[in-house]
C-alpha cells in the first residue's frame, strides 16, 4: 500500500486550537491501524476558521478536513481517512474552498502548501529565483526594479520601498544594515507571523536581496517576544539557510556575503516604531529618536539602514523573481500589488485574505468574514490596528486602499480589520485607546506621555456625565495637541480611534 | 537585551545583584542597565509564579469578551495583574496582542497560546495545570 502524506499546520493559531494534539492523534491512530503515513507540519493557509485544517495528498490534489479536533481523529479513520472519506469534517479538495480559491495569493502563495523549513520545497516552488537574478544585476538595477514595481511599505506608513532603498544606496558608508521590523504589535494583525511561520525563506531571501541592492552585508530580524513559535521557526530557517549557502559568506556561490541575526523584543509596542526599534536593537530603552536624520541616513549604530516590514521584504523576492511589471499589474491607483488584510475580532470566518486592491470593507467583512461570530449585527469596524479609526456602517463601502481610506479619516495601516458587534460600548473603546497609549508610550514627548493619562481621565468624566459638553471640548483640544505635538505615530494617531468613536457613535458618550 | 533574555530564561527573573555585574562587564552605568530592565514589560526583577498567565487585553480580544474573561481570571485566581497567587502557582499579566486575533480571546502560558478561551475553557486550562502537580 502506498504511503499517505498528511499535512497538519504547526502555526501558532492552529496549535492554539489543538493542532499539535491532532497531529499526535493522527500518528497514533495510523500506527494502530498499520497505515503508513508521512506527517508534514506545514504552515497555515490563514483560513483560521477552518483550523486545525488537515490535508491529505492524493492523485487529484489535496483533500481537506476541518476544523479537526483530536477527539475527531478516531472517527476520521473509521470513515476511511486518510483515504476516501465521507466524514462530516471532509471539505473536499483544498482548491475547491472558495474562501481560499477566490483570493489572489502572491506573497502568501506558498503558505500551507509547503514544509516551512524545507529549502527543497522552497526551491521547487520558485524560491531563490529572485536572489539568483539579483546576483546578476547591479545594485542600481535592483533598486530600480523595486521602484518600478510600485511596492509601498506594508508596515503601515506605506512609504515607497524603492525610494527608501535609493537613499541607503546613495549614502556612503563602510557598513550598512538591513533591519526587518517583525514587531507586529497591532491588535488584529497576524500576517507577518503567518508568513514567517509558513514561508520564512521568502523573508530571508528578500533581506539578502535588499543587502545586495544597497550594499549591506548584515541584517537583523527584530521579532516580538509574544511569538515564541515563530521564533523557533526563524531560528531553524536561518540555520538551514546558512548551511545551504543562502546566507553567510559567498551567497549562492557568489562573491557576495550577507549575515543575518534574529533578535527578540521584550514586550514593548512602541518598538514597532522604527527609531525606537533601532534603539532597542542597540540594547537600549526603546525610545523614539528625532527625525531627521532618517534611519536610511543614520540608522542602526549610526549607519545607513534599510528598515522594512516583513511583508515588504518578502514581496521583494517575488518582484525580483517575476519582474516589477508582474507585481505592478495587481492593484489600483497608487496602491500596487496585492492587499493583505486580516479579519479578526468578532468574525465568523476570520483569517488572512490576500486580494487585489479595490475591495470594500463590506466585501471583506460580510463576504469573506461572513458577519460576526456572535451572530449579532456588526456595529463598528476598527481598521489599521489600535491607532486606526472605528468606522460605522456608512463608511463600509469605501475601497480599502491607502488613499480612499485617508479620505474618510481612516488608515489601512498593517491591514488589521477588527469587527465588533452591537454589544460594544464605544466610549470604553475610546477610553482603551488612551489607556493603551499610556501603558505603551516611551515617555519621550509630553503630549503622548501625559496626554494619554489625561485622556483617560477626561473620558471617564464624560462617561460619568460630569460637565459633558465642556469635557468633550477639553478632549478635542487634547486630541489636537497629541496629533500635532507628538514625536511619533503612537501619540500622534491615538486621537484617531478616539475621535472616530466620538464622531460616529456619539450616543455612547452619555448625553 | 540578549544577555537579559538569557538570564531571565535561566533563572526566571533578573536579580538586582546582577545589575552591577552586567554594568561592569559591558562598561555601562548601573542606571543604564536598570533603565533597560524597567522599560520592557517582559523583564522582571522578582521571581514569577510557576506559570505566568498572559491575558490579551487588546481590541480583537475585547470584541470577543476579553473584558469578561479578565474579570473572571482575577476572581478565579484571586489576584490582579502583576500579582502572584499565595501558593506561588500563577502570575497574571496583561499582554497586548498575541497575534491570534481571528480566534479570540487569547491567553498564553509559556510557549503555548490558547485560542477562543471562554470562561469554561479558562477554568479547564487552570484545572489542568493544577492537576499536573
Amino acid at each position: 500500500m502506498s504511503r499517505f502524506r498528511i499535512f497538519v499546520p504547526a502555526d501558532t493559531t492552529a496549535c492554539a486550537l489543538g493542532a499539535d494534539e491532532v497531529a499526535a492523534a493522527i500518528v497514533a491512530a495510523a500506527r494502530g491501524r498499520h497505515i503508513e503515513i508521512e506527517l508534514v507540519r506545514s504552515g497555515s493557509r490563514g483560513a483560521f476558521w477552518l483550523e486545525p485544517l488537515v490535508e491529505v495528498e492524493t492523485d487529484t490534489g489535496r483533500m481537506a478536513f476541518g476544523p479537526v479536533e483530536a477527539r475527531d481523529v478516531p472517527g476520521l479513520f473509521v470513515s476511511g481517512f486518510p483515504g476516501d472519506s465521507s466524514h462530516v469534517l471532509a471539505i473536499g479538495p483544498v482548491n475547491g474552498i472558495d474562501w481560499l480559491a477566490s483570493q489572489q495569493r502572491l506573497t502568501f502563495s506558498r503558505a500551507g502548501w509547503t514544509d516551512p523549513l524545507s529549502l527543497d520545497d522552497y526551491r521547487s516552488t520558485g524560491g531563490l529565483r529572485g536572489l539568483e537574478r539579483a546576483l546578476t544585476m547591479t545594485a542600481q538595477a535592483i533598486v530600480d526594479e523595486v521602484k518600478e514595481s510600485g511596492l509601498r511599505g506594508r508596515g503601515g506608513a506605506a512609504f515607497p520601498t524603492g525610494i527608501k532603498w535609493q537613499t541607503v544606496l546613495d549614502a556612503p558608508a563602510e557598513q550598512k544594515y538591513i533591519v526587518c521590523n517583525a514587531d507586529e504589535g497591532d491588535s488584529g494583525t497576524f500576517a507577518d507571523r503567518l508568513l514567517m511561520e509558513a514561508d520564512p525563506f521568502q523573508l530571508i531571501e528578500g533581506m539578502a536581496i535588499a543587502g545586495l541592492a544597497v550594499g549591506a552585508t548584515e541584517g537583523f530580524i527584530y521579532l516580538r517576544s509574544e511569538y515564541p513559535r515563530c521564533k523557533a521557526v526563524l531560528e531553524q530557517a536561518i540555520l538551514r539557510a546558512q548551511k545551504a549557502g543562502v546566507l553567510g559568506e559567498a551567497i549562492l556561490g557568489s562573491d557576495r556575503s550577507f549575515r543575518l541575526e534574529l533578535r527578540i523584543g521584550a514586550g514593548a509596542y512602541i518598538c514597532g516604531e522604527e527609531t525606537s526599534l533601532l534603539d532597542s536593537l542597540e540594547g537600549k530603552r526603546g525610545m523614539i529618536r528625532f527625525k531627521p536624520p532618517l534611519p536610511a541616513i543614520k540608522g542602526l549604530m549610526g549607519q545607513p539602514t534599510v528598515m522594512n516590514n516583513v511583508l515588504s521584504l518578502a514581496a521583494v523576492s517575488t518582484i525580483l523573481a517575476l519582474g516589477a511589471a508582474h507585481y505592478r499589474d495587481f492593484g489600483s491607483g497608487r496602491s500596487r500589488g496585492t492587499l493583505t488584510v486580516q479579519l479578526a475580532g468578532n468574525i465568523r470566518r476570520g483569517g488572512l485574505v490576500e486580494i487585489p486592491f479595490g475591495a470594500t470593507l463590506r466585501d471583506l467583512v460580510e463576504g469573506y468574514g461572513g458577519g460576526t461570530a456572535s451572530g449579532r449585527p456588526v456595529r463598528a469596524i476598527q481598521v489599521g490596528g489600535p491607532l486606526g479609526a472605528y468606522l460605522p456602517e456608512a463608511d463600509w463601502d469605501v475601497a480599502l486602499d491607502y488613499e480612499a481610506l485617508a479620505a474618510v479619516g481612516a488608515m489601512l495601516g498593517h491591514g488589521g480589520i477588527v469587527v465588533f458587534d452591537d454589544t460594544v460600548d464605544m466610549a470604553q473603546q475610546a477610553r482603551f485607546a488612551m489607556e493603551f497609549c499610556a501603558v505603551e508610550s516611551c515617555g519621550k514627548c509630553t503630549p503622548c506621555r501625559v496626554g494619554s493619562v489625561r485622556g483617560v481621565e477626561v473620558i471617564d468624566r464624560i462617561i460619568a456625565g460630569d460637565n459633558r459638553e465642556f469635557n468633550l471640548q477639553v478632549l478635542d483640544d487634547l486630541c489636537d495637541t497629541m496629533d500635532k505635538g507628538s514625536l511619533c505615530a503612537m501619540g500622534g494617531l491615538t486621537p484617531m480611534p478616539v475621535r472616530s468613536a466620538i464622531r460616529h457613535f456619539q450616543n455612547d458618550f452619555g448625553g | 537585551m540578549p544577555v537579559l533574555h538569557s538570564i531571565q530564561a535561566e533563572i526566571g527573573f533578573i536579580p538586582r545583584e546582577a545589575v552591577p555585574i552586567m554594568a561592569n562587564a559591558m562598561n555601562l552605568s548601573r542606571a543604564e542597565i536598570h533603565g533597560v530592565i524597567s522599560f520592557y514589560h517582559d523583564f522582571r526583577d522578582q521571581p514569577a509564579g510557576q506559570h505566568t498567565v498572559q491575558l490579551c487585553r487588546a481590541e480583537a480580544c475585547q470584541a470577543m469578551g476579553a473584558r469578561e474573561l479578565e474579570a473572571h481570571a482575577r476572581a478565579r485566581l484571586g489576584i490582579g495583574f502583576g500579582e502572584t497567587t499565595a501558593n506561588g502557582r500563577f502570575t497574571l499579566e496583561p499582554v497586548y496582542c498575541l497575534g491570534n486575533c481571528a480566534c479570540s480571546p487569547s491567553i498564553r502560558i509559556g510557549a503555548e497560546t490558547y485560542a477562543r478561551v471562554s470562561i469554561e475553557k479558562f477554568d479547564a486550562i487552570m484545572a489542568g495545570l493544577e492537576a499536573k502537580e
